[in-house]
């Protein structure tokens, strides 16, 4: 019955889109372009246009161009619900966004009840785990890579005391609560939990708590302004231990941010334009000279959200819905022949991602690969 | 003890930024009964004139910081006095309040759309240099911080009651109506006050970025803090304002090292109710009267 | 009240019955929104507009009205059981929020209201064991009335104008009562209202006691039209958009909440096609309405009103009610 629904509903939406334009396909791309949530919004928007212009040189998708949409969240999961809801009601059949966790928990329901498969980058644990068969990650969720991030701190680095600095929003709370699930279940002590504020601009109480503790590595689980003002202020108060952190910690813009308070940070990154590959290089050098600053993991993930779509649409035939949703479950892109994901990644029954991963140190001001781990 | 030596150092000199700000609130209340919501995005924007100074003109840091300078008490200052508060004034409180959060948001959406969505990098003036003081770590540049704004605030103050100028802008604030008739230019001294509190968010913003960095929405949570230090130390004094900023900036970090994180930002606004219940007229103010 | 007046009141019901036919899911749910923010701003109108106290607290209300409704009808009660809940709940937080302010001096209220938004903030994020925390609440229950099940779009808007109907009617009826003349007395000179033997600081506490129940009120069909809430969508930004309908819409006036919540809700909408730009345009254009017409758009339309047909008028009454 469901099914027969969802069918109904795509077939209808398939409809519109014929009839707006004969040789449109519609793809809609929610995202938060204002309020906080604007910085990271706005480079996964430039990555999904980029991939969109670039499809369109290259003939669309099926041979037919493709009418991509924008909506402007404000980074307000309750805008962002009605713009779902919106964009469907406008014909889109799939939809590209949102960044903010908080908003995606909520949106996804909307597409769900009417069967759009939805490509987000957010990496809150709890949205793969709800059930939902139409949405899709562009990364892997925060979940994945702390089992990785606790090896390498009890294994490689050898502490056993831990601290973390995590940001007290939907974002770092996911995170954090992951990261201190698997650390202790390694077997470390999390002697400092230190949370902080969005927009925080004051961080010497925190660093004069980790560095009292006792810890002998800091885990930094914070969005860029804030890492980087975490690593300025560490310095400046001396905390000498190893700084450990995800992709947000050695990415370009903390760098750029901290100067050299970065040197000397590590992460274990999902997406990096540091990583050592033709693809991913090209498309870094493609991004900077059409936006004018470098991308970072957002930008890579709206680039490759959106040829997502063209490549499982492509592979049913059609422009369906729910047959793009079936198809992307349990399927894996090789990179060499669908280069705009970039690198080899496979999505299981959940819309969840594996693809492999790096270790990331900055040295001198520029991230460096230090060690590629496989993909779990 | 380095421990707490630490905290009061840091956030001493969180605190003096904190005040610079607050006294600018202060200052447009008194003057003209402007509740300023848009006073955080003040000290956000002089940052952004002195980068777009620097990038798209060219100009070295120090020109860049005089062009910034002299934007902000033009615009921040004059331009917003004569084109958002002259206006609204006759009609009450309530029109200007709402006049100056869309024009806060008219800033922030502004720097976002024609400058950078992400934060900026912003120059130091001082140098970085971290020197051991009984354990704590001091900054050369937390010093500076500290000392540039304490010597504006000093130097306000002396303006206020030692020169002519001075005390007929506090006469205006006292009572507008009697300082008229003493012959007082009140209209002029009005403008007076809105140009320092353009030059008082421009020193902020140029202290405050190279830690802070630069952000379109750095302003939402500074202008918080500074409303919150203008009343806990009181409304009708700028040394009231001082102090509620160096107050507030201990206190927050007080409050995030021996009471709890997650409610670190609860400890002032707590503190603002109970000052509310039990101290009206705020730590350092005066039940009656006000002056600037 | 005039036959005009009667006429316009039919009129606006009628389009408020027919306005979601033909229209997408988007569009209805958009109209609810408009509903909803309605029944917060008039609850504001009241404590701003008619007893003349800002207060910056509307959305930390709304929070607690919609964070009640969710935790209860989550637990299997009845919707009607939890919106009582949350009208008593935060009528009786007004009380005690108004109670000690109002005792001090009068724009004291719009400080600890600002800083009482911020302490709900901040407990409805921390204390996650009650709230769910910042990852909020999700799979909010739509009320069921026996056949009338209101999980679909279109039933629920009913629902809501049904709600909406009922509260702006209890309204106009309380303004008219001798109780509400009080209030209108209290507005145009509080001095003379106390001389009279009004007891102004009761009086006001109870009109923003009861502005705050409205906001319970609109919180609790907010949560389970959205389905989902988190206390980011009841910060102090929240407020401050409330009291921008009111004042835009012009406070004191009956219906400038409902026509300043159109505009708060539609307007970036209708401007959402100058792409980047539209908040500036959004907040430009909230500037120029205060800058020309500081009495609201209904202010400025009564002025234009005025200005095209001088009609006769009592020198003495001027000043006079103008609900």
């Amino acid at each position: 019955m469901k099914r027969r629904v969802f069918a109904g509903v795509s077939l209808s939406v398939m409809m519109m889109a014929m009839s707006a334009h004969a040789e449109t396909v519609k793809i809609a791309n929610i995202a938060e372009l204002s309020g906080p949530g604007a910085a990271a919004g706005s480079v996964w928007s430039d990555g999904v246009d980029l991939a969109i212009d670039e499809i369109n040189a290259q003939g669309g998708i099926l041979g037919m161009q493709v009418d991509m949409s924008k909506y402007d969240t404000q980074t307000d999961p309750q805008v962002s619900r009605a713009l779902v809801q919106k964009a469907i009601d406008e014909g889109a059949f799939a939809l590209l966004g949102t960044v903010y966790s908080s908003s995606t928990v909520v949106n996804m329901l909307v597409a769900q009840q009417n069967g759009i498969p939805q490509f987000t980058a957010s990496e809150a644990p709890s949205i793969t785990q709800k059930g939902n068969p139409y949405i899709f990650r562009t990364n892997w969720g925060a979940q994945k890579g702390m089992p990785k991030i606790a090896t390498y701190l009890k294994d490689q680095l050898g502490v056993s005391k831990v601290a973390v600095a995590w940001a007290n929003t939907e974002f770092g709370k996911g995170g954090h609560d992951s990261f201190v699930e698997n650390v202790k279940a390694a077997g470390l002590d999390v002697v400092a939990d230190v949370p902080s504020e969005q927009g925080q601009a004051d961080f010497s109480a925190d660093v004069l708590k980790i560095k009292n503790s006792g810890a002998e590595a800091v885990f930094i689980y914070l969005t860029q302004e804030e890492a980087a003002r975490f690593l300025m202020e560490a310095v400046k108060q001396g905390l000498d231990i190893p700084r450990i952190g995800d992709s947000v910690l050695t990415s370009e813009k903390v760098i750029d941010l901290a100067g050299p308070a970065a040197n000397g940070a590590k992460s274990h990154a999902a997406l990096t334009i540091a990583a050592d590959d033709p693809l991913v290089q090209e498309f870094a050098a493609k991004f900077s000279k059409r936006f004018g600053y470098s991308p970072d993991y957002n930008g890579m993930k709206g680039y490759i959200g959106a040829y997502t779509i063209k490549y499982g649409t492509e592979m049913v035939g059609e422009v369906n819905s729910q047959k793009l949703a079936d198809v992307v479950h349990g399927l894996c892109l090789d990179a060499n022949t669908y280069p705009g994901v970039l690198i080899d990644m496979c999505w299981d029954d959940v819309g969840e991602v594996s693809r492999q991963s790096y270790m990331v140190e900055v040295k001198d001001g520029r991230e460096t690969v230090s060690e590629v781990l496989p993909a779990n | 003890m380095a421990e707490l030596l630490q905290i009061l150092i840091s956030g001493l000199s969180s605190g003096a930024i904190y005040a610079l700000a607050a006294v600018g609130f202060t200052l447009l209340w008194q003057a003209s009964q402007t509740i300023n919501f848009a006073q955080g995005e003040f000290v956000m924007l002089p940052a952004f004139f002195v980068l777009a100074g620097m990038t798209l003109f060219g100009l070295p840091l120090w020109a860049a910081i005089l062009t910034a300078f002299v934007l902000s008490i033009v615009i921040l200052g004059a331009m917003f006095k004569k084109l958002v508060v002259e206006p609204m004034l006759p009609h009450g409180t309530m029109p200007l309040v709402i006049a100056t959060i869309a024009l806060g948001l008219l800033m922030k959406e502004s720097v976002k759309e024609f400058y950078s969505a992400q934060g900026q990098p912003f120059p130091s003036l001082f140098p970085q240099h971290v020197m051991d003081f009984f354990g704590a770590s001091v900054s050369v540049q937390d010093l500076c911080n500290l000392a540039v704004a304490f010597a504006a605030i000093i130097a306000l103050q002396l303006f206020l009651q030692r020169t002519r100028t001075g005390r007929a802008m506090q006469a205006t604030a006292q009572d507008p109506r009697v300082a008229e008739i003493l012959g007082v230019d009140v209209k002029r001294m009005v403008m007076y006050t809105f140009l320092i509190n353009g030059a008082l968010a421009a020193i902020a913003s140029i202290l405050i970025s190279p830690v802070y960095l630069a952000k379109f929405s750095n302003g939402e949570t500074l202008g918080m803090i500074a409303f919150i230090a203008a009343i806990v130390g009181g409304f009708n004094q700028i040394r009231g304002a001082l102090v509620g900023g160096l107050l507030i900036g201990v206190l927050d970090n007080l409050a995030a090292v021996y009471i709890s994180a997650e409610y670190r930002t609860a400890i002032p606004l707590i503190l603002l109710i109970v000052i509310i219940m039990v101290r009206p007229q705020g730590i350092m103010g005066t039940s009656e009267g006000r002056t600037v | 009240m005039t036959a005009f007046r009667i006429l316009f009141l039919i009129t606006f019901s009628v389009a408020l019955l027919l306005a979601p036919i033909g229209q997408s899911n988007y569009i209805i749910y958009i109209l609810c929104s408009w509903l909803i923010f309605s029944i917060s701003a008039m609850g504001l109108n009241l404590t701003l507009g008619y007893a003349g106290q800002i207060s910056l607290a509307q959305a930390a209300f709304m929070g607690i009205g919609a964070y009640v409704t969710a935790l209860l009808t989550m637990a299997g009660v009845h919707w009607l059981v939890a919106v009582f809940c949350s009208i008593s709940a935060t009528f009786l937080i007004g009380l005690a929020l108004g109670y000690p302010a109002l005792r001090v001096q009068h724009h004291f209220l719009a400080f600890v209201t600002l800083a009482f938004n911020a302490l709900v903030f901040l407990v409805l994020r921390n204390e996650e064991w009650l709230t769910g925390g910042s990852l909020g609440l999700v799979g909010i229950p739509r009320p069921v009335f026996g056949p009338f099940d209101t999980m679909k779009q279109l039933p629920f808007y009913y629902f809501t104008v049904v709600c909406f109907l009922v509260t702006a009617g209890a309204m106009a009826w309380m303004l008219r009562s001798p109780w509400g003349r009080a209030f209108k007395a209290l507005r145009e000179n509080p001095i003379r209202a106390n001389s009279l033997g009004l007891n102004t600081t009761r009086m006001t506490l109870l009109a923003f006691a009861i502005g705050s129940s409205m906001a319970g009120l609109a919180g609790a069909l907010q949560a389970p039209l959205v389905q989902f809430i988190e206390p980011g969508s009841f910060t102090l930004i929240l407020s401050l958009k409330i009291l921008l309908m009111v004042i835009v819409g012009g406070s004191g006036y009956f219906f400038g909440p409902i026509l300043g919540a159109a505009l708060v809700v539609l307007l970036p909408e209708m401007l959402r096609f100058t792409d980047g730009y539209y908040l500036i345009i959004y907040a430009l254009l909230v500037l120029v309405v205060m800058i020309f017409s500081p009495q609201g758009l209904l202010g400025l339309g009564r002025k234009l009103l005025i200005a095209m047909k001088p009609r006769k008028e009592r020198g003495d009454l001027k000043q006079g009610a103008q609900l």
